[in-house]
């Protein structure tokens, strides 16, 4: 892989973690002594992708604006690697007016249309909804490609494999990622899925099927590309399981006292590990690796600025927006 | 062309509400090329109710898509293929199947513009059959049209005759919201189920839009209103007509749409009549009858001479056999009970 791709995807690592540090700071500097969920300048649920960059950054990197990603109530590193307003982003996951949903969706619901962009926070049911875009895009000619994520909880849902069956009948422009990170919320894979490897699965739709071990970026960059290119010449959906890590709990408040991995989770954080990977390979020196974290520092706090500035949506207008 | 009225058609040519349905999905297919059908059975069988037929033969297969029983990938699909700015006719083929799909229906369609600040459109026609009154059992007969009313973010239009169904169609193709369109099967003019009378009717050649909204008085009176919807409003037409010879003066209220719902005309009429009867062929309870009486308390409860009164499906499964069935719908038998009720007779 050449060393400016390399870069791209170790500084969109960097990105994405660096978002989702500040987000946790955001998010639990409001909520002491006493944790409470509802409080705070962001409340609710957050379920956030540290350990997961890979991912996304490696998927990403093999599309361009005009093609369409449903993400999963985890949606923060694909919205990021796929180009959605930060600022607006942010600005929506501190409820405010500017944000994407003018402060109506919140982090699981993220609409970016500049950049076909959505999620779901429903497990598997952001799949059904990519099919349509895929379908949009064959019956106008264009070569847009629908990438669906989920996790691997939601390999087991009828959603996920209705869509595989319906997209390979009808040849869809569709890649369907897998993020198996091993736990859902607190069950681990073991006991919710019956075989070793979601991509197994792939057969029984007659696609193929492709699991990235070691969540490995460029692994998962070189995997997608020939899902995307397959997609994008008309030969039809691919699956893409990446055995990826949930570095933190499933929502934050999580205590995870269920998971007895925990000790070995900071040895297999992929950034540090990429970040050595890089170094000693010659491709990043200390100078790129501070201009990486600054920019990515920038950018970052910029976009929480810009979401602290907006002014929150008027209670009054709570009833608007329902009909167009 | 608007029509507001129902009496408004003033063409001698006939359809049944099926052809009257098909014809407005076509002539938008014409207009607007993001236009189309998908569905199971939608293809060469023309849809079970007749909703589709002869659209394969006029668009061919890239048109009018028929789908695998798998109603959350296809409407799903449908959804998808709305928010990238297509105009997708998704059928469900009966209400009652609600219940394989519901999350695409109602956590993804019914939301996505609102969650997104009204970023992006879904515009989605959501066909669905409904009704009993053939024995089709607890599964196969239910009209269930206040559940999706109960749910926000969707229009639900309810039409009763050939002429609303083209325009209501027609308003509900170009609308840009999700729209659940609920045809009665009772209504579609099958050759295979016992036909209401009405369900042939006139329709104007050209395209028109009946506005989603606009409830139309399907038979002016002055004693009871009798507020309805789909095939019950033949009921209740039929109830007038002979209630008219024992001078009680019924005036008939066909909603036409649900979502959003015709509030001012149902007061106003109550207004007029002092009188609330409503036939509402789903479950009673939680549901529209209820909704409607609370609106008009509301409102005015001062408006009401007497305790208004509804006649719907008792809070049970729809029963197969005949006289059972035909004990819990909204029978004309029912309602002219329910008239004498209401005026005290």
């Amino acid at each position: 892989m050449d060393t400016a791709t390399r870069l791209d995807l170790y500084r969109m690592m960097v990105l994405i973690r660096t978002f989702e540090e500040a987000i946790l700071r955001e998010y639990h500097a409001d909520k002491k002594p006493v944790f409470d969920i509802g409080a705070g300048a962001i409340p609710g649920e957050m379920h956030l992708s540290a350990g997961q960059e890979p991912v996304a950054a490696g998927v990403c990197a093999q599309l361009t604006s005009a093609d369409a990603v449903t993400a999963t109530h985890r949606p923060h590193h694909f919205a990021i690697a796929h180009g959605v307003d930060l600022h607006r982003m942010t600005a929506e996951i501190f409820g405010r007016v500017d944000g994407l949903g003018k402060g109506r969706g919140g982090h699981m619901h993220l609409f970016d249309p500049d950049v076909h962009f959505s999620c779901s926070g429903i497990i598997a049911e952001g799949y059904p909804p990519a099919l349509g875009q895929a379908l949009a895009f064959q019956r106008r000619g264009t070569d847009g490609v629908a990438v669906a994520v989920t996790g691997e909880g939601a390999a087991n849902q009828g959603a996920f494999h209705e869509s595989l069956n319906l997209a390979a009948l009808w040849k869809l422009p569709v890649v369907f990622v897998v993020e198996d990170n091993e736990w859902g919320i607190s069950v681990p894979r073991s006991a919710s899925t019956c075989i070793t490897s979601n991509a197994d699965r792939a057969a029984a739709y007659g696609m193929p099927g492709r699991r990235v071990e070691d969540n490995s970026v460029e692994g998962v960059h070189q995997a997608a590309a020939e899902a995307v290119a397959r997609a994008r010449t008309g030969e039809g959906p691919s699956l893409l399981e990446v055995h990826t890590l949930r570095l933190w709990g499933h929502f934050e408040g999580d205590p995870q006292a269920y998971r007895h991995d925990l000790d070995g989770v900071p040895g297999r954080d992929p950034l540090p590990t990429y970040e050595q990977e890089l170094r000693s390979a010659g491709v990043l020196d200390e100078a790129a690796v501070t201009s990486a974290a600054a920019d990515a520092s920038e950018r970052v706090e910029d976009a929480i600025a810009f979401a602290r500035r907006s002014p929150a949506p008027a209670p009054k207008e709570a009833a608007d927006l329902v009909f167009a | 062309m608007s029509l507001t009225d129902a009496s408004a058609p003033t063409t001698t040519r006939r359809l049944s509400t099926s052809k009257a349905m098909v014809e407005a999905i076509a002539a938008e297919m014409d207009r607007d090329q993001d236009v189309f059908v998908m569905g199971e059975d939608v293809g060469a069988y023309g849809g079970i109710f007749s909703s589709t037929t002869g659209l394969l033969d006029r668009f061919g297969p890239q048109r009018v898509v028929d789908t695998p029983i798998s109603e959350t990938a296809f409407i799903g699909a449908a959804i998808g293929a709305a928010v990238e700015g297509m105009r997708p006719i998704a059928e469900l083929m009966f209400a009652d199947f609600f219940g394989v799909c519901m999350d695409q229906i109602y956590n993804h369609m019914a939301k996505i513009h609102y969650e997104s600040g009204g970023n992006v459109r879904v515009p989605i026609v959501l066909t669905t059959a409904v009704g009993g009154g053939y024995s089709d059992g607890a599964q196969h007969s239910q009209c269930l049209w206040g559940t999706f009313a109960h749910l926000p973010g969707m229009k639900v239009v309810v039409p009763s005759n050939p002429a609303d169904a083209k325009g209501l169609m027609t308003s509900a193709i170009r609308d840009d919201n999700p729209v659940v369109y609920m045809f009665h099967k009772g209504i579609m003019g099958l050759p295979w189920m016992a036909k209401n009378p009405r369900s042939v009717g006139p329709v104007p050649e050209e395209d028109y839009e009946v506005p989603i909204g606009k409830a139309a008085i399907a038979r002016p009176g002055t004693d009871v209103t009798v507020a309805t919807l789909s095939l019950s409003v033949h009921h209740a037409l039929d109830v007038a007509d002979e209630l008219a010879g024992d001078d009680i003066d019924c005036e008939v209220v066909d909603l036409r749409s649900l979502v959003p719902l015709d509030t001012d005309t149902i007061l106003e009429s109550v207004g007029r009549t002092g009188r609330l009867l409503v036939v509402d062929e789903d479950y009673r309870s939680f549901g529209v009858s209820g909704e409607i009486i609370a609106r008009v308390a509301e409102r005015d409860p001062g408006l009401l001479t007497a305790p208004p009164v509804r006649v719907a499906v008792p809070d049970v499964p729809i029963p197969y056999a005949r006289g059972l069935e035909d004990a819990v719908l909204p029978t004309a038998d029912r309602i002219r009970s329910a008239v004498f009720g209401v005026m005290g007779r």
